[in-house]
């Protein structure tokens, strides 16, 4: 029996609007405990709600986006719960007319290869809700469940929020990676969230399920919380397919129920002993009217898209003749902008692309091993002391044959650090390539004259030992130029003056 | 009238008008009253909090204002009470409930602005049923209001607060809140005029909810007249309400006096060939057909079918919304709070002591009727019923200008009677629940005393938006009843 | 569908709604709860079926202000009002699992809650 993975995935994207979602106070990271509030979004009695249409310009976007449908109307409804942070006992949400529909996200291929279903995650709805404000537990355990007391911040409470369903057309853990990394690229590129898993403007929770490979009937889901990070994703989806595998291999049934990820224990545990649904007494929200955004608005969306991750990707393929995967990395990256403008300040884009994607994110990640996908830990993108003008004169140094490559990647290490431009660092420690004729012409012939035994075995030799030898010749007289010898001169005058064979 | 100076009794017209004449000071018309609810209040106890400072001091501005040569407001100097459900900057509001016993809102609703800009001068905070929740202000956690008619009788509810104080003098003007017909029924019981506008005619940002899709502001005074000048002053658009209507409303003063002739007015049946309605009540409703059509107006008979479902909608719908709006007092950010160990063992505590058993009973009815598994039966039902009594009364609309019923179906009942039987209490709104139902405006109209001397009363009520032709049905009525009895009160 | 509500049902919905009734109180509510909704279900007999629901009397649609911040309360006012506060918040005991809502680190949301 092989088992399929079937993994839906629910994000939730804090937009990066002006006010609240309900009221005018200031939408702020960071700021005083309740310095951010007002009667509404305190749900004192009377207050009343009042939607941003800035939210709805948002929403608009990313129906747009992300191919969704917009009906007609939609309109929003309380979700009925009891919560300290939440200030009404209810949170204002939409149910079953949300304001986008039947959606798409196309995610690149999953290592070079694209999926046989064209790499297409479905989505089915994305709709608007309010946030809740904040809580700290405060007691002796240092835990949540050990607290004595909790004191609450009202100033999230009201935040707007997309949450962003897929269908569950996701088959792995990198595939959901994918999907995630896709769907904030799309979310930063128009403009509508800071999307910052680790401050929470970007959440994810995900449903799991097995089903026999071949069938079509879905498996019993599982709903995962608290992955906070793209690796946390991965590694809990890979334990939760495990584990329900293993149930299923011992003829067991997977109990549908939410479990919570423990990231320092490696696994997923159950929140609570039995399988509840909540009973969240829906109902419309009789204070709001519903939402019909007229034609003219979707087509102002429409027509003021940016250009999203995927459209760039393919042009920079096209242009700059890079793979696909290199340009995937490369937006995922956040250094495509960085790119671009040494592009355009005159290296080619392909040489620009094998820096960046090679070197730079190597020095970004703290020297592990290069990672596509989101900056999470590691150097702000900011604050590279080796700007974008500097790259491209890097490259061109290299282009030129002023510097070797390996040179060049010294060099690129001391401008990291601050040392100066490439040019000044160059000249600084003279490691401008030689490439005069006259000069290397005289390297070879000294290094030629000097093993005379070796250029004897060279003219005599196979093909094979003609090779090696030949290596030994260019390594003389790279050392003979401490490394500065222009390799392509150097082999061309090898080959004019070693003997035929 | 008792008034030791001729104030008291007055209109609000006609004080407004003395004002603004500078025959008489806004000091002198506040203190007038002020005098009137020491004098009387304590056998009737129309007021849950006494705002005589603030009434002085607003008193004293406006008669600044008026000395500086400034513009006056409409309603300037005019002793204004108002239901303890809207929200007043620094004064307690307590909805009559003891989960909000000393608090005091950070910010004022849009009607209190309203009535602030215009002049009016706020002489307290009425009492009410809890959270607006009864027809006999008894549900008050702190005490009942007396009928100033009859003392030893309910002034009906949930404005009760507020009706007793026009009926008694206390103030020409008050503002009340209608959700069933607690603006209209206590008006009834009371003998003074009590209007319900369209629902989104009044803003709600600062009337504390019941529910939410049936909650109108309103106004209460002895004249049709005084009643449109209140409405006039605290109606139009609030964009701090999203369920407020856009369009500027249709004054209803200019036409006020133009008469009906050639009215077409339609007597519900359902709501007059019905057990249950006093024949005293019965009776006026006839004598309102006669002087309707004396006017000129032509009177008929209409059915309007679904409205014997009104209250079954009614009290799904009500305690459905309720239960979600009163979810917020919890004990956590403000209000009442009982300690415990655990925060939901302190929310339900806090809350066992701090509703009453009405506010109870509907949290209940409405948290069950919103559970899963009944909602499509119970909710969802009810919403559609709605749409029922909309869709009958636009067809009533076809061959009908204004429709005419009953108001209560009985005078004012004894204190007691009723509150242990929450059925028989719901039945004194079956006559003006379908109007917040269908988001109809309403006016009750005071039509004489029956034999025990009771207040009686007609309701006129209207398409949604044509509230101009709804009062000048009332003022006609008003003409042919010649109501002009007071209660006689006794010293406190 | 009209079913009595038993007793049972109204303990559940007490401890949904937050109401800690008393024994009386669930005695006597389960009688009238069992009678107001009987009555109130006579709706049930009206043929619906082609009736939509009215959500709002008045349709409206639309209603939205603009993205421009102004100022809230201040927050000396705003806890002035708070039955319990420390360090700028609200203060409330500690959050256990009542069984019907959520708990405490349900949420894969950094920002909801923290220990300290």
């Amino acid at each position: 029996m092989t088992w399929e993975t079937v993994v839906g995935l629910e994000v939730h994207c804090e937009l990066a609007t002006k006010t609240k979602l309900f009221c005018s106070c200031p939408n702020e990271f960071g700021a005083e405990p309740n310095t951010s509030v007002c009667p509404v979004c305190l749900g004192l009695p009377g207050s009343l709600p009042v939607l941003n249409e800035a939210v709805v310009e948002y929403a608009l976007r990313v129906g747009e986006a992300l191919h969704c449908r917009v009906p007609e109307t939609s309109i929003f409804h309380r979700k009925n719960y009891f919560y300290p942070d939440m200030p009404k006992n209810f949170q204002i949400s939409q149910y079953d007319e949300p304001v986008c529909v039947d959606g798409y996200l196309d995610i690149p291929g999953v290592g070079g290869v694209p999926r046989d279903a064209g790499g297409r995650v479905g989505i089915e709805r994305a709709h608007i809700e309010e946030d809740t404000g904040k809580t700290l537990h405060v007691g002796a355990g240092g835990r949540i469940h050990d607290a004595d007391h909790s004191l609450v911040d009202y100033n999230r409470a009201g935040v707007p929020l997309m949450e962003i369903v897929s269908r569950p057309d996701i088959r792995s853990s990198e595939e959901a990676r994918a999907y995630v990394t896709e769907l904030r690229a799309v979310l930063e590129a128009i403009g509508v969230s800071d999307v910052k898993m680790e401050e929470g403007s970007l959440r994810i929770d995900a449903n799991v399920s097995l089903r026999e490979e071949g069938t079509e009937v879905l498996g019993t889901k599982v709903e995962i919380k608290n992955m906070n990070s793209l690796r946390s994703l991965a590694r809990a989806l890979e334990f939760e397919v495990a584990r329900q595998a293993a149930v299923l291999a011992e003829g067991g049934r997977i109990t549908q129920e939410t479990r919570h990820w423990d990231e320092e224990a490696g696994r997923t545990h159950p929140l609570r002993s039995k399988e509840e649904a909540f009973d969240y007494r829906y109902f419309p929200e009789p204070d709001l009217v519903p939402l019909a955004p007229p034609a003219e608005w979707q087509e102002r969306v429409r027509a003021s898209m940016p250009e999203l991750p995927s459209a760039r990707r393919r042009r920079l393929v096209e242009e700059w003749g890079i793979s696909d995967h290199d340009a995937g990395v490369l937006l995922t990256s956040g250094l495509a902008d960085y790119a671009g403008a040494a592009v355009a300040a005159g290296a080619p884009g392909r040489e620009v692309t094998n820096w960046v994607v090679g070197d730079l994110l190597a020095y970004i990640h703290g020297g592990h091993a290069r990672a596509p996908g989101v900056n999470e830990t590691g150097a702000d993108r900011s604050d590279l002391a080796l700007t974008a003008e500097d790259l491209a004169e890097l490259v061109g140094l290299v282009g030129n044959g002023i510097l070797s490559r390996p040179l060049a990647k010294e060099v690129l290490a001391a401008a990291l650090a601050g040392e100066g431009t490439p040019r000044q660092i160059a000249a600084a420690r003279g490691l401008a390539q030689v490439s005069d004729e006259a000069e290397l012409v005289a390297v070879v012939d000294g290094v030629l004259s000097a093993s005379p035994a070796e250029v004897a075995r060279y003219r005599d030799g196979d093909e094979k030992e003609r090779k090696k030898l030949r290596g030994f010749f260019m390594g003389k007289v790279m050392a003979a130029t401490k490394g500065r010898g222009n390799p392509q001169v150097l082999n061309r005058l090898l080959d004019e003056r070693l003997p035929a064979g | 009238m008792t008034g030791t100076d001729g104030l008291v009794g007055r209109t609000a017209t006609e004080l407004a008008a003395l004002v603004r004449a500078a025959e008489v000071s806004a000091t002198e018309v506040t203190d007038a009253h002020l005098a009137r609810i020491d004098a009387y209040d304590g056998g009737i106890r129309s007021f849950l909090y006494r705002a005589d400072a603030e009434a002085r001091e607003r008193a004293a501005e406006i008669d600044a204002a008026r000395s500086r040569g400034e513009d006056l407001g409409p309603l300037a100097g005019v002793p204004v009470a108002v239901k303890d459900v809207l929200t007043t900057r620094g004064l307690p509001t307590t909805c009559g409930s003891r989960i909000l016993e000393g608090w005091r809102p950070p910010y004022d609703a849009t009607v209190i602005t309203r009535l602030r800009a215009a002049g009016a001068v706020l002489v307290g905070k009425t009492n009410m049923d809890e959270f607006a929740m009864g027809s006999s202000t008894e549900n008050s956690a702190f005490f009942p209001t007396a009928n100033p008619w009859d003392t030893t009788r309910v002034p009906g509810g949930s404005s009760g607060g507020s009706a007793s104080a026009v009926a008694a003098g206390f103030s020409p003007l008050a503002i009340g809140t209608d959700t069933g017909g607690s603006i209209r029924q206590p008006a009834a019981l009371c003998g003074v005029v009590g209007v319900k506008p369209t629902y989104g005619r009044v803003s709600r940002y600062g009337l504390v909810a019941y529910a939410s899709s049936l909650d109108q502001a309103g106004g209460l005074a002895t004249t049709v007249a005084d009643a449109a000048l209140l409405l006039e002053v605290i109606w139009g658009h609030d964009p701090a309400d999203s369920t407020s209507i856009p369009t500027v409303p249709e004054p209803v003063r200019p036409t006020l006096e133009d008469g009906v002739a050639g009215l077409r007015v339609g007597i519900i049946t359902e709501l007059t060939e019905t057990d249950g309605i006093q024949p005293e009540v019965a009776a006026a409703v006839e004598a309102a057909r006669a002087i309707l059509e004396e006017a000129g107006a032509e009177v008929d008979k209409v059915s309007v079918p679904s409205v014997e479902y009104g209250l079954s909608a009614y009290y799904i719908i009500a305690p459905a919304e309720a239960s979600s709006n009163l979810a917020r007092y919890d004990g956590v950010r403000y209000g009442l709070r009982r300690q415990a160990a655990d925060v939901g063992t302190m929310n339900a505590l806090t809350r066992e002591a701090g509703f009453g058993a009405e506010v109870k009973r509907r949290i209940m009815i409405g948290t069950y009727a919103l559970s899963a598994g009944y909602y499509d039966a119970y909710y969802g039902q009810a919403q559609r019923v709605r749409t029922l009594i909309i869709n009958d009364f636009a067809r009533a609309y076809e061959h009908f200008d204004v429709l005419l019923s009953p108001t209560s179906p009985t005078t004012a009942f004894p204190l007691g009677a009723k509150v242990d039987d929450p059925l028989a209490m719901y039945l004194s709104d079956v006559c003006t629940v379908p109007t917040n139902l269908a988001g109809a405006p309403g006016i009750s109209v005071p039509a004489g005393l029956d034999g025990d001397g009771l207040p009686l009363a007609v309701q006129v009520v209207a398409p949604a938006l044509h509230e101009a032709v709804m009062f000048r049905a009332a003022r006609a009525l008003e003409r042919g009843f010649e109501f002009t009895a007071r209660p006689r009160l006794g010293a406190s | 569908m009209t079913s009595r509500i038993t007793r049972a049902d109204v303990e559940h919905v007490a401890r949904l709604a937050r109401l800690a009734l008393s024994e009386e109180e669930i005695e006597q509510f389960t009688v009238q709860l069992a009678q107001i909704l009987e009555h109130a279900a006579n709706v049930e007999a009206l043929d619906t079926a082609d009736v939509a629901p009215t959500a709002h009397p008045i349709p409206i649609a639309n209603v939205m202000r603009p993205d421009e911040p102004r100022p809230g309360l201040p927050r000396d006012e705003v806890l002035a009002m708070a039955p319990d506060a420390e360090d700028g918040r609200f203060r409330v005991p500690r959050i256990v699992d009542y069984g019907d809502t959520p708990n405490p680190g349900d949420y894969s949301d950094p920002g909801r809650e923290e220990q300290c």
